[in-house]
Formats: C-alpha cells, structure tokens, sequence
C-alpha cells in the first residue's frame, strides 16, 4: 500500500490500451464510437467523460460490492451509473455550458455504454476501490485511444478539418481535396473500427478468438461456452 | 457514550446537551441497530436486498435532485446569457472580450408580436419564453397542414422578437425562425434590416443535422452568404416581362437555397442562397422554416406594418 502503482494497478492501467482494448477486443461501445467520432473534438470530450464516469462508477460499485444482492446486481449497478452522468450532466451545463451544448445528447448515452457496465461487472464487482478506479481509467482511456484514431481519419478525410482547423483545402474553397462524404456518416467508423481490429489481430494474433462452435460437428466436450 | 462517538469531544458534548438530539436519538440507535442487522445478513436474504434496494435509491435520488435543484441558478444564466450571445451575433454586434449583458441591454429590446395581427402585443417580452408557450394549449394555435410547410405543427400566438436600436432608430429587426431539417429541428434567428425586406444574417443556435453535412448551417462562411438577400419578390417591369416573376408573386416570401453555387450575374440571384453540399435535405428545411416564418402565417403582416411605420416617418 506504500506504492500507489502496484503491479495491479499497473496492469488494469496498461491493458487496456492494446491487448485487452475494450472497442477492439471486448468490442464493447461500439455504437457511441459511431456516433462522436465524425469531429475530433466531441470525440475528445466524449472520451474524458466515459474515462471519467467509468473510473468513478467502477469505484462507487466495488466499494458497496460486499452488500450487493446478486439478484438485482445489474439495476443496482445501472442506478449508480445513472445517477453519476445525470450528475456529470447537470455539472456540464452549469459549469462547462459550451462543451455541454456541443456533446448534447451523447452525455445522456453513456449510461447505455456498455463498457461502463462492462467493467462494473467484470472488474468493480470483485477488486477493491482504487483497484477498480485504475481500472475504469485505463479503459476509459483503451476508448479513448480507438476514439481519436478513428475521430481522426473521419474529420481529416470527412470535412478537411483537425479539431475545426484546416488540414487540406476543400475544392469549394479552392484548394485540391474533394471530401469524402460517408466519412462524415456513421457507417464509415464500422470500417475503420474493423480495419482496426483486422491489424491489431494482425500484430497480435493472440488476440484472434477461437471458434466456439463448429456447425454440424459432433460434441467433444469442449467449446460451446462463449 | 463517549467513546463511541467518532467526532471530536466538544462537538459530542454539545450534541448531547442538545434537546432535539435527545428526543430523535433513541431512534437513530434503532436505525443504526436495524443496519447492522441488515448488513450482517446474507447477500441473498430477501429482507436484504429490499432494504439495499431502498437505501441505493433514496441516495441516488437526494443525489440528483441536490445536482438538479442546486446547479439551476447557474444553468438557467448560462441558458440566458448563450442566448443573449447568438441574439448579439446575429445582430452583427458580437465581439470579443465585450460584455454582453451590457451591449445587450443597450441595443437590444425585447418585444413580443401578436403573429395574427401584426401589432405588438403587451406583457413582458423579458420573461416570455417563445419555445415554452409554443407547449401550452392557451398561448399557442395549431397549423393547418396545407401551411405548415416548415413541419413544425404548433406555433405559439406572440412571438418574441428584438429589435436592435441605436438611439432612437431601429437598426435592424431580428426574428425567431424553426423548422424542420433531416433529423431535427432548427431553432434560429433571422435579422433583417429596417426595411424589413433585406437580410442581414441568420443564425442557428439549436440543431442537430449531420455535422460536416447539414450541420454545416453553422459555418460562417456559410451564413456569411446571406447578408444583402432578399426575402419578399419585388415584381419588377423588366422580370414581368421575361417571364421571371409572375405579378401574383409580388410580396411572397421568394427566398431560397439552391442547389451548387448562387450565379450573381443573374436575374433573382438576390433571392437565392448557395444549398449546404450534401445536405439537400437539410437545406430544403431551411428554405421552408424561411418561407414559413416570412409568410402570413408568420411574420408578413408585421413586417409590412413596420415597413408603412417607416416610410411615414421618412
């Protein structure tokens, strides 16, 4: 307890980011990274306020843990998370009314992001406190990384801009870059998420899932469980 | 006693002299007693998960409600204020570092207009929230839907509109527009000049179209392309003649978007505003939620109104 780095807490920090990255591995918030990513800069505030609301709601949950009745474990969690991103919520309109304005709804939707539930689950629920607080920022920040990637191939080639500043000049200013419109769409975050994923399993092939079941084969016993 | 109290000791003793702490203690000791038993149950005991149930919630609802009521002040004038510095923009009168309640209570008045009539109305332009009273049975009127070509189905009776002034004269006359897009409403202002009939800027400050597509309404350089339009058709002998403008047009709202880029050269360029690149959707609405408001059911009748209040004076 000397250290606060542990090798624990080091590890739930530095997981994350690649081998056990949340988007790319546990494919998990997929549907706001769909959604934020067409700017870089909603991307950016989306990422600290999910890396925000995981860590805190990861550390409110585990430190209740022990008195969780197991039947309604998922409610009792999702009231948590709730409460704390209305919170966050009102904070950011009387605090931060600019940032608030341009995040909009998207506040509202982290509490349907999967990886904050996600880590609740799997992690808060059985680790201590500041364990599962590490846990939550460091995945909070494997979403972010996919997050700004993915923000940033979608403004550059979608609209010619970086954080609303000019990178290439568009044609209808003159310059030589016609944009790509379906990158500002959602659609176009599922093929650079995929290609995300189809390189990083590339680089890491431990990371390719083995199959659970085989259609029409005959049972030995194994698999089946995913 | 003493020793089980986990505050400082002058802070027990007072507490205990304390009448009122007298009278609830014995039951605060049967509250924490009923905890006590309560934890020491099993994590599938019925009794358990109840009281866990009851207990998470009554925190997080004095949670919520201490957020929402105790940061309402501040959202309410952030609300006010984000307001007052899109009513100054459109104006033209933003700048930076300046104090905008200040310029605004200089140069801008409120004013409410009954849409009907074309008068101003009383009551307390001030107060009146345009959106909210657009809710409420008694202060709105439905559209009939041959006329509600900006989808917006109800609008309120009295619009809030203000007029910027500089001394004595109206400078310019800004007036709240919404329609519908491709996901969203959009709520805006339109400045026009004295006349009534110029555009000065317009301005979108809630909308939720694609960004980079139709949420392009926002860009500058976008909006920048409005100033000097005009809105109402102004039948002319030469347009007449070829065909451009037929004389039942004269003094219907004309201004539009138009697909690709505006051809000044040509006749009614000054009616036409450049359509947001693919965003023909969007910018469809924007032309309606335009032709809407700037027709009789929206503000003709008043502009006309302030237009013959004009010319008497000159």
């Amino acid at each position: 307890m000397n250290e606060i780095l542990t090798d624990e807490t080091k590890k739930v920090l530095v997981e994350p980011l690649v081998t056990n990255n949340p988007i790319t591995l546990q494919v998990l918030g997929i549907c706001s990274a769909l959604a934020v990513t067409s700017q870089m800069s909603t991307s950016l505030i989306m990422a600290l306020a999910l890396t925000l609301v995981t860590a805190c709601s990861s550390a409110a949950i585990s430190s209740i843990r022990n008195h969780i009745p197991s039947s309604i474990r998922i409610i009792v969690q999702m009231t948590i998370i709730a409460s704390l991103v209305i919170v966050v919520d009102q904070i950011l309109k009387a605090f931060a009314y600019d940032v608030s304005k341009q995040l909009s709804v998207f506040v509202g939707l982290i509490i349907t992001n999967c990886i904050v539930m996600g880590r609740a689950e799997a992690y808060a629920m059985k680790n201590p406190p500041l364990e599962s607080f590490m846990d939550g920022i460091g995945n909070g920040a494997g979403y972010s990384l996919i997050l700004i990637i993915v923000a940033l191939f979608r403004e550059t080639l979608g609209s010619g801009k970086l954080l609303g500043i000019e990178v290439f000049k568009l044609t209808k200013d003159g310059g030589w870059y016609d944009p790509n419109g379906l990158m500002l769409l959602p659609p176009s975050a599922f093929f650079i998420i995929g290609l995300i994923i189809w390189s990083v399993r590339q680089w890491k092939p431990a990371q390719n899932e083995t199959v659970a079941f085989k259609i029409m084969s005959i049972s030995h016993g194994e698999g089946g469980h995913h | 006693m003493r020793k089980q109290c986990p505050y400082p000791e002058k802070l027990c003793s007072k507490l205990e002299q304390c009448a009122y702490y007298q009278k609830v203690k014995p039951y605060c000791e049967k509250f924490k007693a009923y905890c006590d038993k309560v934890l020491a149950l099993s994590n599938d005991n019925l009794e358990k998960t109840i009281a866990i149930a009851v207990a998470l919630c009554l925190v997080c609802a004095v949670l919520v409600s201490l957020a929402a009521v105790a940061l309402k002040p501040l959202q309410v004038s952030n609300k006010e204020l984000d307001m007052k510095k899109n009513i100054l923009d459109v104006a033209g009168l933003l700048q930076e570092n300046s104090d905008i309640e200040k310029v605004f209570a200089s140069q801008i008045e409120a004013k409410l207009v009954d849409l009907e009539t074309g008068e101003y109305a009383e009551g307390n332009a001030n107060e009146y929230d345009q959106r909210k009273a657009a809710k409420d049975p008694a202060q709105s009127v439905a559209i009939p839907k041959d006329k509600d070509i900006a989808h917006i189905r109800i609008k309120a009776k009295l619009a809030k509109v203000y007029l910027v002034k500089d001394g004595n004269t109206t400078k310019s006359i800004i007036l709240p527009v919404s329609g519908y897009g491709l996901w969203s409403t959009l709520y805006g202002f339109l400045a026009l000049e004295a006349d009534g009939q110029t555009v000065q800027s317009i301005n979108f400050y809630d909308q939720a179209e694609t960004p980079g597509l139709g949420g392009e309404v926002v860009n500058p350089k976008w909006r920048a392309l409005w100033k000097g339009k005009k809105v109402y058709a102004e039948v002319d002998q030469a347009s007449l003649e070829k065909g451009l403008i037929e004389e039942a047009d004269k003094g219907e709202p004309a201004l539009a978007l138009i697909k690709g880029t505006v051809d000044t050269s040509k006749a009614g360029s000054q009616y036409q505003v450049d359509g947001l690149a693919g965003a023909s959707l969007t910018s469809t609405g924007v032309t309606n939620l335009v032709r809407y408001w700037m027709s009789k059911e929206g503000f003709s009748t008043y502009l006309s109104k302030v237009r013959t209040v004009a010319e008497k004076k000159s």
